[in-house]
């Protein structure tokens, strides 16, 4: 039995996007994008639910972000993850991968109990692939990037088979490690119809708060009660919920901060257009050969 | 923020002894930025048997060389290389430290950055020394890291403007490599390592390495084809002009997704960022990823039957027309000029 935790990430989808989803502080204005499950997490967590289907154990799928990123979660249930948590706070917001990871690992101590965290190897809106590592280093432990493929696993260790420059490397490490994927890692399962039945009335505390709407403080509490009895309750985790130093999340705890963005403009001064007949080409070819272009 | 020094530190790379070119073309760049803010250039060099290599760094302007030899360290491993950075951060304060943007580079660097709670900024495209006024506080000399964000649609300009050290990740190929006139007089540090059980969690089991034939940076003339030439017949044009011209062929992301041309071709963003003599665009849009990695070519020839593919916008030449008319055509000119 091997239990697996999964950093799971929603992210705009970075091939349609304009201008003015940014804000005037360069930050992202997330709420303007089409969001989509980052495909090398999606990765990751059939990685995790292979182990599961082998040796058996728990998967739990684990987000941070908005309330909106409860989503991706409802579709690691419907995928066939055991737990899901969405960490989301006002405080959090505006992390860099440094604030990000060091959230990241506070909540997966409070999680507990795992050999295996596995990741994409980065997400698609920042492209870094820094939280993986960094949230390794925060928990202590070993990691292993640009993973194509599990080997095998044995008592105490795991083998991976991982990219280099020019090449592959097989890795042997103990547990608990955090293991990063390629895209080409595995192919990620598609929904079971009987879980997206069984699931996708799944709700997060807030959500069930909007249900209730003014109603008392007790009728919350035995609605998460019941929801959570269902296994319908995506848990929520917030600043309350952890021993986290503020000064160290969100904005306030991220070392870089975007300092300008501007649209990419790579214009040249204008070209000469060239005939597409026998003499454009010849005239081309002496041109080039002139500047020295040729031999 | 006290003992902060203005020192640059380049992490060397080293595969099989052989230090990676991103290393040197960081030390290149590394010393524009240390001379732009009056402090030592120093290479980090981590391996064994290595001292060859932290030599040769003063060839791209080192001022010293921090030498960390051992047999245990022959091999990158994440745990024993992070823990030597992070004691020599930690006891140096340097205030830039640079790390190629290859796999090792790109585990190591946030390993780093983390332990020692550095900014760190991946895949940078350029980085320059300026004074910054943030939030309405003034800042010397930062570092502005400068990266495409957001799938290229954007470059982002990104500081860390209260920690001692920034850190960054640079891709392969995008700084220049330049040999110094006066190479510094030698000096080499050289630092004990002793091994702790915890650097050996993990071990590396099996190591397979293939010496890439391809050589795309080093090419003078580029012959790259796109989605547009539609099929992998049509690519064999390119490989005609390529052979012609002496060139290699390469290829952009969607002709490498469509099965034309292998990955280790691929020019663009999330492949090679070349700058040849010469570089041909055939039947290529010209989307901002793949121009990225090919705008700074001296002569750009774009052949495209779409007279509003922005690829026209970074060429020199443009012809307007179909491939398969258009570079026979080319062919048989070339031909007939060299006889």
């Amino acid at each position: 039995m091997y239990n697996s935790i999964v950093l799971v990430k929603q992210v705009p989808d970075t091939a349609n996007i304009s201008g003015k989803v940014m804000r005037d502080d360069g930050t992202v204005n997330r709420a303007k994008l089409p969001a989509i499950f980052n495909y090398e997490d999606k990765v990751a967590l059939e990685l995790a639910l292979q182990v599961k289907d082998r040796f058996g154990g728990k998967v739990t799928a684990v987000t941070m972000g908005p309330q909106r990123a409860s989503d991706i979660l409802r579709e690691c249930l419907y995928l066939g993850v055991d737990d899901v948590y969405l960490i989301t706070d006002r405080k959090f917001a505006g992390a860099d991968t440094l604030a990000t990871s060091y959230v990241l690992s506070e909540a997966i101590k409070k999680i507990g109990d795992f050999h295996f965290i596995f990741a994409g190897r980065q997400a698609i809106d920042g492209d870094t692939a820094q939280v993986g590592p960094q949230t390794a280093e925060k928990l202590g432990i070993p990691q292993i990037t640009y993973a194509e493929q599990i080997v095998d696993i044995q008592d105490n260790w795991i083998k991976v088979r991982r990219r280099i420059d020019g090449g592959y490397e097989v890795l042997k490490s103990t547990f608990p490690v955090l293991i990063t994927v390629l895209k080409d890692a595995a192919e990620p399962r598609p929904f079971r119809l009987k879980r997206v039945m069984a699931y996708k009335n799944a709700k997060s505390i807030t959500d069930l708060e909007k249900v209730v709407d003014g109603n008392s403080l007790l009728y919350i509490d035995k609605l998460v009660h019941e929801y959570k009895e269902k296994s319908l309750l995506i848990n929520t985790i917030t600043t309350d919920d952890l021993d986290v130093d503020a000064e160290r999340c969100g904005i306030k705890g991220s070392p870089t901060k975007v300092h300008k963005i501007e649209s990419v403009v790579l214009a040249g001064e204008g070209h000469i257009k060239i005939d597409p007949t026998k003499a454009g080409l010849s005239s081309l070819v002496d041109q080039l050969a002139q500047d020295h272009i040729f031999g | 923020m006290n003992n902060i020094t203005k020192d640059v530190w380049v992490f060397i790379e080293q595969r099989e002894g052989k230090p990676a070119d991103v290393s040197f073309e960081l030390l290149s760049k590394g010393r524009k930025l240390a001379d732009n803010m009056g402090g030592e250039l120093k290479s980090v060099v981590i391996g064994h048997n290595v001292k060859e290599i932290a030599i040769e760094t003063f060839s791209y302007g080192a001022d010293e060389s921090l030498l960390i030899d051992h047999p245990e360290l022959k091999d990158f491993l994440t745990l024993p290389y992070s823990r030597v950075l992070n004691e020599l951060i930690i006891e140096h304060q340097p205030r830039i430290v640079l790390f190629g943007a290859t796999v090792f580079g790109r585990d190591l660097a946030p390993r780093v950055a983390s332990h020692t709670k550095s900014g760190l900024t991946a895949d940078c495209t350029d980085l320059k020394i300026s004074n910054v006024n943030y939030l309405g506080k003034d800042y010397e000399d930062l570092l502005l890291q400068i990266r495409p964000a957001f799938g290229g649609n954007i470059i982002a300009t990104i500081i860390s403007p209260d920690v001692p050290t920034q850190m960054a990740t640079v891709r392969e190929g995008v700084m220049e490599m330049v040999k110094v006139e006066k190479p510094k007089d030698i000096k080499i540090s050289e630092i004990k390592y002793s091994p702790i059980d915890t650097d050996k969690l993990i071990e590396i089991i099996e190591q397979h390495r293939e010496e890439s034939k391809v050589n795309l940076k080093g090419a003078p003339i580029i012959v790259a084809g796109g989605y547009g030439l539609g099929s992998k017949e049509n690519f064999k044009l390119i490989h005609d002009l390529a052979q012609t011209l002496g060139g290699e062929i390469a290829g952009s992301r969607a002709a490498v997704d469509a099965g034309f041309i292998s990955s280790e071709r691929q020019v663009g963003q999330t492949g090679v960022t070349v700058r040849p003599k010469l570089y041909i665009a055939v039947g290529i849009s010209g989307a901002i990823q793949h121009r990225a990695g090919m705008h700074e070519s001296n002569k750009i020839i774009a052949i495209n039957n779409d007279p509003d593919a922005p690829i026209f916008d970074v060429a020199h030449y443009g012809i307007l027309g179909d491939a398969t008319e258009v570079i026979p055509l080319f062919i048989e000119a070339y031909k007939h000029k060299l006889k």
